[in-house]
């Protein structure tokens, strides 16, 4: 414990940071609401209180709630999606083998390219032309006789279109996952893991007891990370096929209905919504991680 | 001097680099503090100087070339401006139209923009961000120039608020010839009943009947549907609130609509309007339902022949209608560099200009005294029907002449649904309420 | 039965399907590498084909003959928005790292009263929907004369800031607390222990952090496009936009255009990716 004179300085240190969350964030979030709560449509702004009327409008608007099913949708099969192919990857490159560096390099990569790009490339590659033009992975299929896998990609059956959009998005973020995971399971210090073995435990028992716990940790923060990207996905939808009601999410109809017809009223409460959603599965995780280390 | 204190020495120059970088981009982002503001009614007469933004959604093969060849004009006119051509994909402008709104709202606009002239139009003046030009009309000699019908369309409360630089047809079906004959047909249909017939034999030879693109293509082929089923009157009465949505004979306009798409690649819909052209081009498909600018794209971009490589014709059921729209520019208020702002309109609504503009955009001039000359093949079809009176004009949808944005906004949503599925009672509703909820 | 070889420890075999298993995981590992790469291979070789050679049907084809015409066609397009984001990113990740390390140092070492809430109160910043808050951002920005590359720098440092945090507090809550208490002993106060002893030793997660923050400023297109006013500065996702987002065909320029904007963020994920994995491995990031 450090004595009072010393927390001035600490203040001092994060108070920039304290300032600008403060206003960017709840300030915002606060204005976000009261938008949500008034009538502003059209472009000049507009602050008559309507109470809760555009929650409930949202409650009856098809588009709205065919967005909600997609997000969900697209939650399970993104977050699914990246925590297997990551865990798998971690695994594999978990021995230290040769290459490994090469290996991690490539499953890394897609997360640096940007996700308009990501895509524009998917697009491409998820075409459902047909005849002389088709193309992408169904051409691929076709030319080496898996015609059975020719698919009509993101332009399927819901919820099959989200499916497409989720591969497109958790090839782009695996690696990510697959690094938090071979970070945690090298953490496990492998003393320790020697120690168990040479005290007899054979391998399965070494990694329910050891590794194991260690890796709830790391899938606690790699779900939140990959829902809360999930809530916000914008960009991927966007440039993938904007206006379709097979993939939108909740993101896209804000972004229409806000800055394409000017209803800034339901754009707001849209978002206010999204931020629940979000807050609903991160709260509850931020408490018990700060439960877990006051214990520790 | 211990190792910490070494190492610390990393430190400065890197703060000192960050530092700078985020100076340097202080100093390249600044905006400039020009412009009057105040609105000056009259052709400015110093030499031009500084800079026109010109803020618009062409970007693409088909859409750009005509803007870009009136810049070019302005540029040579003017060379001691800078043109700054600020354009956001995005086809019909869905993704410039939220750039736009954002920077109106905070007071920031471009020096002109494009904006379809019509119910589109119509917040940007009621909300005031656009000024009357009227002035610049009276001092042109404009009013006599400019057809009746058309000035009367943007004419708010006494005012006119943009110049309207061309217009488009939009009731237009384009065809590859040599599609048909493959089929056995002899020539575009005259109904879409004519045309779900056709369909059956265009399939039965491997042909796609119809192709769409993007959501704002569908309500496109969804407009002309309801003309070509409805007629001029009742079409025009479905957005004033003359004609019932939920009435018979809408509905049953709705019901063609959707068998029409089961006719056409719906599931294989393409990205963009462009896209949506190429199995045309490509002879795998025979129709294609789009606007006049479509013909920049068969011939300026794909290179064909007018006639011999594609052809084109009203769209089913609408012989001797026009369904226009026309794309306009505007003076924003407080346009940052307003003398330039003027002077772009006003080349937009030379003779010069428009004749610069259209042959290549794909449109004929909004004026009525064009060089004919320049409009030939293809272009003598519109020209001809727009100047004759006994051809109904019509205003179009999908490009804002008729609704609004916030209507328009929920058709979107409803259109979107009942393209899926096909219901149209549900669909019918849904937009007559809309009509009620967003009467200001 | 195998022979009991003198091998490193970690490539010690357990049984006799050692040599097996390996091999099974190097298979794998070539397998996931090929699914990985498939639109990396769509990427570089449409990029690289005579635009000619580029069609629908021809996508899968290696190029006939490499060139560069397609590159030298895209960049003028995207030079601008390179420039733009390159001047907006670097020292938005760096100045983001930097008070997110002070954060990060305060929050770990120095358990002030108010310290547990403070901490979750700026880490639930990270998980806004940035759709959320566009309408007050753009608003406030505005009215600050901010709606330019140095206003994007700023929304992307404060909004960085919970991240950063995140990744500091947890690097520095596994780093003992001795070498703090050394440094207090030597008379050095919060200050310079931050700037000279903390700053030091967290070099991995300035990795971690830096490319983290590199690539969100780099790669954002939202606050790009509704941020910054003038075309002349929107960034380069915002061009990649223009370039590929109006028309699908043609393919090749698409590529071309997202090979070109995607390396910078390789170039230091390259260069910092050592510091990377050492960085996660330390502690970066863990919950």
């Amino acid at each position: 414990m450090y004595r009072l004179r010393k927390w001035g300085p600490a203040i001092l240190l994060i108070s920039p940071s304290l300032l600008a969350i403060g206003v960017f964030v709840y300030g915002f979030l606060g204005w976000n609401l009261t938008v949500s709560l008034s009538d502003w449509r059209g472009l000049r702004p507009s602050y008559n209180y309507v109470g809760f009327e555009n929650y409930t409008r949202l409650a009856s608007d098809g588009r709205f709630t065919n967005s909600v099913g997609n997000v969900i949708v697209f939650t399970i099969v993104f977050v699914g999606g990246a925590l297997l192919v990551g865990f798998l990857l971690a695994y594999l490159l978990e021995r230290r083998i040769r290459g490994e560096g090469f290996f991690r390099a490539i499953y890394l990569f897609p997360m640096a390219i940007s996700l308009i790009a990501v895509a524009i490339i998917w697009r491409w590659l998820m075409s459902n032309a047909t005849g002389a033009q088709q193309t992408g992975l169904n051409r691929l299929f076709s030319s080496v006789g898996l015609d059975f896998l020719v698919n009509d990609w993101f332009k399927a059956d819901q919820p099959f279109a989200v499916m497409a959009v989720a591969i497109a998005a958790g090839w782009a973020l695996s690696g990510y996952i697959m690094a938090l995971f071979l970070a945690g399971m090298r953490g496990v210090s492998d003393d320790l893991r020697e120690a168990a073995r040479v005290d007899g435990a054979s391998e399965a028992r070494v990694f329910w007891h050891i590794v194991r716990p260690m890796l709830l940790a790391v899938l606690m923060s790699a779900v939140v990370i990959l829902v809360h990207i999930s809530f916000k996905t914008f960009d991927l939808i966007f440039a993938m096929d904007a206006e379709s009601r097979l993939i939108e999410m909740p993101a896209i109809y804000m972004w229409f209905t806000t800055f394409d017809s000017f209803n800034f009223n339901r754009g707001a409460a849209i978002a206010t919504l999204l931020m629940v959603g979000v807050a609903v599965v991160i709260v509850p995780y931020i408490w018990y991680s700060m439960r877990a280390e006051r214990r520790q | 001097m211990s190792w910490i204190q070494r190492r610390s020495r990393a430190i400065a120059p890197a703060a000192l680099i960050a530092a700078a970088s985020l100076v340097l981009a202080a100093c390249g982002g600044d905006d400039d503090d020009g412009g009057n503001g105040e609105g000056a009614q009259e052709i400015p007469t110093e030499d031009a100087s500084g800079e026109l933004e010109f803020f618009s959604w062409w970007t693409g093969g088909g859409d750009s070339e005509g803007k870009e060849a009136l810049l070019q004009l302005f540029e040579e006119q003017y060379p001691e401006v800078e043109v700054v051509d600020a354009a956001v994909a995005g086809g019909a402008g869905t993704n410039a139209q939220a750039v736009l709104a954002s920077r109106l709202g905070s007071g920031e606009p471009p020096d002109s923009y494009q904006r379809h002239a019509g119910a589109e139009l119509l917040s940007d003046i009621q909300d005031g961000f656009v000024e009357d030009v009227t002035w610049l009309f009276e001092e042109e000699g404009w009013m006599d120039v400019f057809p009746e019908a058309l000035l009367e369309q943007i004419t708010v409360d006494g005012g006119i608020y943009s110049v309207p630089v061309n217009i488009h047809r939009s009731n237009l079906l384009w065809w590859n010839p040599e599609v048909l004959a493959e089929a056995g047909i002899d020539g575009p249909p005259a109904s879409w009943d004519e045309f779900l017939t056709q369909a059956e034999a265009l399939e039965a030879a491997g042909k796609t009947p119809l192709t769409v693109g993007p959501l704002w293509t569908q309500q496109h082929l969804f407009e002309n549907v309801l003309l070509g089923e409805l007629g001029p009157e009742a079409y025009t009465g479905l957005w004033n609130g003359d004609t019932d949505w939920e009435s018979q004979e809408v509905i049953g306009a709705l019901d063609m609509f959707t068998q029409v798409l089961e006719h056409s690649n719906l599931g294989q819909a393409a990205a963009d309007w462009q896209p949506a052209i190429d199995p045309i081009v490509d002879g795998d498909a025979a129709y294609n339902v789009m606007g006049d600018w479509a013909w920049a794209y068969f011939e300026t971009v794909q290179g064909l022949t007018f006639e011999d490589g594609y052809n084109v014709t009203e769209s089913p059921g609408t012989e001797g209608v026009f369904n226009w729209l026309s794309d306009s520019f505007t003076l924003p208020v407080d346009a940052p560099n307003r003398d330039n702002a003027v002077r772009w309109l006003q080349l937009a609504g030379s003779q010069e200009g428009q004749d610069t503009f259209n042959p290549v955009k794909g449109s004929i001039p909004a004026r009525t005294d064009p060089d004919e000359s320049l409009y030939t093949g293809y272009f003598e079809m519109p020209l001809q029907d727009w100047g004759d009176e006994g051809v109904a004009k019509v205003g179009s949808l999908a490009h804002g002449t008729v609704a609004d944005s916030a209507w328009k906004g929920e058709i979107d949503s409803a259109l979107q649904e009942f393209v899926g599925s096909g219901d149209s009672a549900a669909f019918a509703a849904a937009v007559a309420q809309a009509y009620e909820d967003t009467r200001p | 039965m195998s022979a009991r070889v003198d091998v490193p420890r970690d490539l010690r075999i357990r049984s006799r399907w050692g040599p097996h298993v390996t091999t099974l995981r190097y298979l794998a590992l070539f397998a996931l590498v090929c699914l990985f790469l498939i639109p990396v291979y769509v990427l570089v070789v449409t990029a690289l084909k005579d635009p000619s050679q580029v069609s629908p049907r021809q996508m899968w084809q290696l190029p006939d003959a490499l060139s560069l015409d397609t590159f030298r066609t895209v960049w003028p397009k995207l030079e601008t928005g390179f420039r733009n984001s390159l001047v907006m990113a670097v020292p938005a990740s760096i100045i983001s790292s930097v008070l997110g390390a002070a954060n990060g140092f305060v929050l770990s070492k120095w358990r002030f009263p108010g310290a547990d809430i403070v901490f979750p109160l700026i880490l639930f910043g990270m998980f806004i929907p940035y759709q959320s808050i566009l309408i007050p951002l753009r608003q406030v920005l505005s009215d600050a004369g901010l709606t330019n590359l140095t206003g994007l720098a700023l929304v992307h440092i404060i909004y960085g800031l919970p991240i950063t945090t995140l990744i500091f507090r947890s690097y520095f809550a596994s780093i003992s607390d001795e070498l703090i208490d050394a440094s207090q002993v030597d008379g050095a106060g919060m200050l310079r222990t931050f700037a000279y002893v903390a700053v030091p030793i967290a070099l991995p997660a300035f990795a971690v952090s830096i490319i983290w923050q590199f690539t969100q400023a780099w790669n954002d297109f939202l606050f790009g496009i509704v941020v910054v006013t003038r075309a002349t500065h929107w960034p380069v996702t915002v061009a990649l936009n223009n370039t590929a987002g109006s028309q699908v065909v043609p393919y090749h320029e698409a590529m071309a255009a997202a090979a070109l904007a995607s390396i910078p963020t390789l170039l230091v994920y390259i260069l910092m990716g050592r510091f990377f994995m050492r960085g996660l491995m330390a502690g970066a990031l863990k919950g």
